[in-house]
């Protein structure tokens, strides 16, 4: 048997992994090491064990923002995802169309978080803003800094706004990479858009819908920035994220033993439901 | 000379130092145990996902911090019988899944 592998090839991958030790491993022990500690500045610890990790899994205020960032994650998921392919399959394949679409598309992409909460604060300003005066014009009662049913609205439409595009993007990449033949063959079958569609076009988009979900999931059950510009966490907690509630406890109660345990269990949250995600679509992959 | 740097700044409990020890020293044993015996063992178990023995220490690892933090949220912060469940847990996974 030939010997095709070259393990002088590792030592391409080291620059990787001194990056990922210093951005991400190094930071990540040094949370762990808070998490068991506490301190009043001075870099003096004292040894806690497990106090701070009872005092999160207990506390209303984790359990709350919790809940908020899970419904704003699958409420996100719900609407984009099947957006996002929507407007795929409504795109033209070929022709001076398909540019003019996809740059509309990556448009929202380009901008920066902060500059898109900033955007939709402005826009949905209830006395300046176009989208604030139009619903009230139209008979709402329409004011997201007082209201909590309007600043989600708010706060989904920003997220549906900036990021279906990307789903869209990556919707049509796999849409477009479906050989003709296959379309001919449902022709000659006599299949029906739907068929179309169920058999043959969402299959071949599962990969790149399962890396749009998983995106989609971590950067939403992450998201900070736009909602802290949009709404500030306001009215009251009713948009408090947990990613802002984390800053609040680090930065604005300085209780870091608190924060670096709750750090903790956010981001297993993260990668157990990324697991799972991963795992449920990619099921049927492992077994062909 | 100093050969390392100063980690003061990291906060180092030797508990934290075991716990990281014994993550670091599971990837050395993984990284023999692919030498000695190469291809990560791949195998249908009975959750229907095909898994490899990296896959395997994956599952054991995150089930074992669930089991850790369910038994501080409901029970209390003697982690004892966690650590014995987790070892229980990962055995189950690495002879079924």
């Amino acid at each position: 048997m030939t010997r095709t592998q070259n393990n002088a090839a590792w030592f391409l991958v080291l620059p990787v992994l001194v990056l990922v030790a210093f951005n991400a491993i190094i930071p990540l022990m040094t949370v762990v090491n808070y998490a068991v500690q506490d301190s009043f500045g001075g870099n003096v610890f004292f040894f806690e064990g497990t106090r701070w990790f009872e005092a999160v899994l207990a506390s209303d205020r984790f359990h709350q923002a919790l809940g908020r960032q899970i419904l704003f994650t699958f409420t996100i998921l719900a609407i984009e995802i099947p957006l996002g392919v929507g407007i795929a399959l409504c795109m033209p394949r070929r022709g001076i169309w398909v540019s003019v679409c996809l740059v509309l598309m990556a448009l929202p992409l380009l901008i920066p978080w902060n500059v898109v909460g900033a955007i939709w604060n402005i826009f949905a300003l209830p006395e300046l803003g176009l989208l604030g005066r139009m619903l009230n014009g139209l008979g709402f009662d329409y004011n997201f800094t007082r209201g909590v049913g309007a600043a989600w609205f708010t706060m989904i439409l920003m997220d549906v706004w900036h990021w279906t595009s990307l789903v869209v993007l990556l919707a049509y990449a796999g849409l477009i990479s479906i050989p003709d033949a296959y379309y001919q063959a449902a022709r000659i079958d006599g299949a029906s858009k739907w068929a179309v569609f169920r058999y043959i076009q969402l299959p071949k988009m599962k990969r790149v819908l399962t890396i749009a979900v998983l995106l989609r999931f971590m950067d939403s059950f992450m998201i900070y920035t736009e909602v802290f510009v949009l709404t500030g966490g306001g009215p009251g907690n009713s948009t408090t994220m947990l990613s802002i509630d984390l800053v609040k406890l680090a930065l604005g109660q300085f209780d870091l033993g608190t924060a670096a345990a709750m750090s903790i269990i956010y981001f297993l949250l993260i990668l157990i439901f990324s697991w799972i995600f991963y795992t449920v679509m990619m099921r049927g992959e492992s077994q062909q | 000379m100093k050969l390392l740097p100063d980690l003061g700044w990291m906060a180092w409990t030797w508990q934290t130092a075991v716990f990281f020890g014994t993550i670091g020293l599971l990837l050395v044993a993984m990284t023999i145990w692919e030498i000695v015996s190469p291809g990560g063992a791949p195998r249908d178990g009975i959750l229907g996902l095909r898994t490899t023995r990296g896959d395997r220490l994956f599952i054991s690892l995150l089930g074992a911090a669930c089991i850790h933090l369910a038994w501080v949220g409901l029970v209390g912060p003697n982690l004892v019988w966690a650590l014995g469940l987790s070892l229980l847990y990962a055995l189950a996974v690495f002879r079924w899944v």
